[in-house]
């Protein structure tokens, strides 16, 4: 972490950037939140520990419209973000001076609780990025420990892997931390009936309380208007007369963001009900990968998408209809 | 607010009987905006028309529903109607009650459910409708015919012969086409080449007729009357302007084992070669595959051997890009693939032919140079046994569920010139019925039955198996005598199949025309558009619209031609308003819409905008109306749906499902 506060310093100070994007301390020791540093001296408050999932892409829609370069830091899955927000015109590469960072897998508080662990005051391990395999946990009722793997973010089990895709320089190192099947998640609901499909997304989704935290998170939905916020459109009205509000709010946005999702799987963190938000995305992903080829999006900032180019090889409608 | 007047139709009977009429007038009456309603018997007729007209001064309407048939039929006289009236034409709206309700319900009850609530989807439509102008478009007076047998020959004449220019893009070496395969042409048996050659040499003499042999369709941008294609010329490693055609080359060629396709595959050909004796342009061109200098690097022999010079090892493949008004789909067919019907042996047994192997061993040109004979030994067969709709009129899904048209007419031929030209040879043709529909047909099948004794018999082949002898054993039923029978036969000629040339997915895909699951391509109205493809400016020329003969070809190659000079006789357009408008201030500038815009529309700005008082300079994506066609692929890519379509904009469609659902 110091190697980063130094290395922030250094470019502060001698011009290349005139502000820094990382993360801070939160009101609570395993919540950081994304923070900008203005100064030098503000950056102690600079914090990269296990629980620094968030990630940072999105800010830089932002600092691009801001004078001057900002140093970003980006774990390698968020090089993916900044990469299509590239391709999307929504970032200005010119305006980032870009850390790779190193990133060994973020652990979520919710996994941690979810194993009976209560009373968090602190984790030791959790600072660290180096290897860890076990969490020693401070609770108010003494020390309890779990494994490093079994905390982990939702996300880290399907790991993209441990290259950062676009940087301008790295510090630390990587691991791919894969050790769960992508696509497992979505083949189960694939398998389900259309009424148990219905019954999971019903009762999924019925948690919903609409506070817009998977879509403020989200890289891809960047839109300076969401079409939910729009009074050009009856959408918001309609969802907040429908008992179907959640699901055409979650169904639409992950159409929207279909073929330009990266994955970063940002919603399901966020998601205050511990709704898997994730699985619709990847569920497109999956079909694209299947009807298009294997295509992630964000690996690069240019090139062709599958679903806004169209070669003779790509996949006639009705083999897509007839499929579901 | 609007006043929107409605319309309702009773098309006669075709509406009225299925759909109470009064009930849809009471019901529109109490439609928010609506101020006025009535039916009558036939509101496209004169007096239906003046009814609307009447109506929008009395009540002084601003918007006008027609419940009516498709807006395919009647939109356009409906909206020129209004405007005489004084109304914006797009302040119309059409609820097809017709095609979309009465003519696929018996139910009344049901049907007027469905009528009314598709004239409230329409109402709530117009609600929401504003006054839109066309803008104008120029027309590129050029013509591109694709595909250059003798449907494109005859379309490319036709439109020369009105004074505007035409290129063919053919892809094999020679134009001429399938017809140049054909021996004899039924029904009155003249020979195929003695009348297509003239047309061939006539087109390519033609000083407002350019031919693209060896080339094919790349790329097509544009739209009607402002299409620009790129095509590729080939290598043919000859140059075409040096070459005298004199053939040396090719008697020179020592690789000469590459199957020849003029002949099916029934003989061999050099790796330089002319396809044919008639061939036009009668300019070779180099097989690559088979070619040994281009496979070794040694031989050279052609190049030696030419006294003009004209070979070029070096050439590449050349791209022609040029603009034109309209394109005519003249891409023909092929005969289907035999690899599912095993049980007739065509695989096994080189005495079991498809037609089209027996026009070319009947042809003087040909493998055998004419002389009918078993393609095993040369011996001449005795007994021939035909076999009728081999993959056609098939009700499962190893053929095609169409008629192939022309085979009982060719089989008919084929029957009557060897029974002509070798009387003891004995011929029986296998049918499930004979069609022969058409001037002077019913007459030609009945000569070939009763002056030639080709026996006939109602029922198919079950299987032919090749035996030991070499004879081929044909296992069939006659329906009409109810038994099986064992036949032995020295030749047995498949009538099979035909199917669209492979190559015309991919230009149907290039020009966004419209094709069925045979492939075929789809016509405007199946009887009252027939040679138009829904896509404007693409018109269809021979089989690649449906199965037919050579003169139904050249009849429709001639209609296709005059709709493309109808076009083409205009200076200008009138282009259609409905085009895609970008919010600026909801625009993220993401580039998607102009990623997935067929039409190169859409292009991008940096832009000083006032956002509600907020400055700022922003990329935004401005739409070209010229350019635009309005197909919404813009609108529907867009995530903030900055991107609308004025006409179909997204509010307008959401009220139209809003009040179907309500």
């Amino acid at each position: 972490m110091q190697e980063l506060i130094n290395r922030a310093k250094e470019l502060l100070n001698d011009g290349t950037v005139v502000r820094v994007l990382g993360w801070k301390a939160g009101d609570m020791p395993y919540n950081p939140e994304p923070a900008f540093f203005n100064s030098p001296e503000a950056l102690d408050e600079f914090v990269y520990n296990g629980f620094c999932g968030a990630n940072l892409s999105k800010y830089m829609i932002e600092a691009s419209t801001l004078e001057g370069k900002t140093l970003v830091f980006l774990k390698p899955c968020d090089t993916y973000s900044f990469n299509q927000l590239l391709y999307e015109h929504r970032v200005d590469r010119d305006k980032a001076y870009i850390i790779g960072v190193g990133c060994k897998g973020k652990l979520d508080i919710e996994m941690i609780k979810a194993q009976g662990i209560k009373g968090i005051r602190g984790v030791k391990g959790a600072e660290l990025t180096d290897d860890c395999e076990t969490l020693t946990i401070d609770t108010i009722y003494g020390e309890k420990t779990c494994s490093f793997s079994s905390a982990m973010l939702g996300r880290c089990h399907v790991c993209k892997g441990k290259e950062h895709k676009i940087y301008d320089e790295i510090i630390g190192e990587s691991k791919d931390t894969q050790d769960q099947e992508r696509f497992a998640g979505v083949e189960f609901i694939e398998s389900m009936t259309p009424e148990e499909k219905f019954e999971f997304f019903q009762k999924e989704l019925s948690k919903c309380i609409r506070c817009n935290a998977c879509r403020n998170v989200c890289p891809a939905c960047s839109c300076r208007k969401c079409v939910f916020d729009s009074n050009k459109f009856d959408s918001t009205q309609k969802a907040n007369v429908d008992s179907f509000e959640e699901k055409m709010f979650h169904i639409i946005r992950a159409f929207h963001v279909a073929g330009r999702c990266t994955d970063c799987g940002e919603c399901s963190r966020v998601c205050p009900q511990g709704i898997p938000l994730h699985l619709f995305n990847r569920k497109f992903i999956k079909d694209i990968n299947e009807f298009y080829g294997d295509f992630t999006a964000g690996e690069t900032a240019d090139g062709d998408r599958p679903l806004t180019s169209f070669t003779f090889e790509d996949v006639e409608p009705s083999i897509v209809t007839e499929r579901g | 607010m609007q006043r929107i007047g409605v319309f309702v139709c009773h098309c006669g009977s075709n509406i009225a009987a299925t759909v109470d009429v009064a009930k849809v007038v009471e019901m529109a009456k109490s439609e928010p905006g609506v101020v006025h309603a009535e039916d009558y018997q036939y509101m496209c007729s004169e007096v239906g028309q003046a009814k609307i007209v009447e109506a929008i001064e009395t009540h002084n309407l601003t918007g006008i529903v027609v419940c009516s048939c498709s807006p395919r039929m009647h939109e356009a006289t409906f909206r020129k109607c209004v405007e005489k009236a004084g109304l914006n034409p797009y302040m119309v709206e059409i609820a097809n009650i017709r095609e979309h309700c009465s003519w696929i319900h018996k139910d009344m009850e049901e049907a007027t459910k469905k009528a009314v609530i598709l004239m409230r989807a329409a109402v709530a439509k117009v609600n929401l409708n504003a006054p839109l102008k066309p803008g104008e478009s120029r027309v590129t007076k050029r013509a591109l015919v694709i595909g250059g047998g003798i449907a494109g020959i005859q379309t490319a004449l036709d439109i020369a012969d009105a004074g505007y220019e035409v290129d063919i893009v053919e892809k094999t070496p020679s134009i001429g086409g399938r017809m140049s395969q054909l021996d004899k042409t039924f029904p009155t048996l003249d020979c195929s080449a003695c009348i297509l050659t003239p047309k061939m040499v006539e087109a390519s003499a033609h000083e407002k007729i350019n031919i693209y042999t060896y080339s094919e369709v790349d790329k097509v941008t544009g739209f009607v009357g402002d299409f620009t294609v790129d095509i590729r010329k080939k290598a043919r490693s000859v140059d075409i302007d040096k070459c005298t055609g004199c053939g040396a080359c090719q008697e020179k060629c020592p690789s000469k084992k590459s199957p020849s396709e003029f002949n099916r595959g029934l003989n061999t050909r050099t790796a330089i070669y002319t396809p044919f004796a008639q061939a036009i342009p009668n300019v070779p061109v180099i097989d690559r595959d088979a070619c040994i200098k281009f496979k070794t690097g040694k031989c050279g022999l052609c190049s030696t051997v030419c006294a003009a010079g004209a070979i070029d090892y070096e050439q590449k493949d050349e791209i022609v890009t040029q603009k034109y008004g309209a394109i005519v789909v003249a891409t023909g067919f092929d005969m289907i693939k035999l690899d599912n019907y095993d049980e007739y042996a065509y695989s096994q047994s080189k005495d079991v032919i498809t037609s089209l192997e027996l026009e070319r061993i009947m042809n003087a040109a040909g493998p055998t140079k004419g002389h009918l004979e078993r393609l095993s030994d040369g011996k001449a067969p005795k007994n021939i046994v035909f076999v009728q709709c081999v993959g056609s009129r098939c009700s499962d899904n190893r053929g095609k569920s169409y008629c192939s048209k022309i085979c009982c007419m060719y089989t008919a031929k084929h029957a009557m010139l060897i029974r002509d030209k070798y009387p003891d040879v004995n011929v029986t043709v296998f049918y499930i019925d004979v069609r022969t529909p058409g001037k002077n047909f019913d007459e030609f099948y009945r000569r070939a039955v009763e002056e030639y004794g080709v026996n006939y018999i109602k029922g198919q082949v079950g299987k032919v198996a090749p035996q030991p002898d070499g004879k081929l054993l044909v296992y069939g039923s006659d329906l009409i005598d109810n038994k099986q029978i064992q036949m032995e036969a020295d030749m047995v000629v498949l009538a099979a199949a035909i199917e669209p040339d492979p190559s015309v997915r991919q230009i149907a895909t290039m020009l966004t025309a419209s094709i069925d699951t045979n492939n075929f391509l789809t016509e405007a109205h199946a009887k009252l558009r027939p040679v138009e493809s829904p896509t404007a400016g693409v018109f269809l020329s021979g089989v690649c619209q449906g199965p037919k003969d050579i003169p139904e070809t050249v009849a429709q190659a001639g209609a296709a031609a005059v709709k493309a000079i109808g076009l083409l006789a205009k200076d200008k357009l009138l282009t259609n308003p409905c085009t895609a408008k970008s919010d600026e201030l909801l625009c993220n500038g993401c580039s998607q819409c102009a990623n997935v815009c067929p039409y190169g529309a859409i292009s991008y700005e940096d832009r000083e905008l006032n956002d509600h008082g907020v400055r700022r300079t922003s990329r935004v994506a401005v739409v070209n109306n010229a350019l635009c066609q309005g197909c919404g692929a813009c609108t529907v890519t867009c995530p903030s749906g900055a991107m609308d379509l004025q006409g179909f904009s997204n509010r307008q469609i959401l009220a139209e499902v809003d009040a179907i659902c309500r």
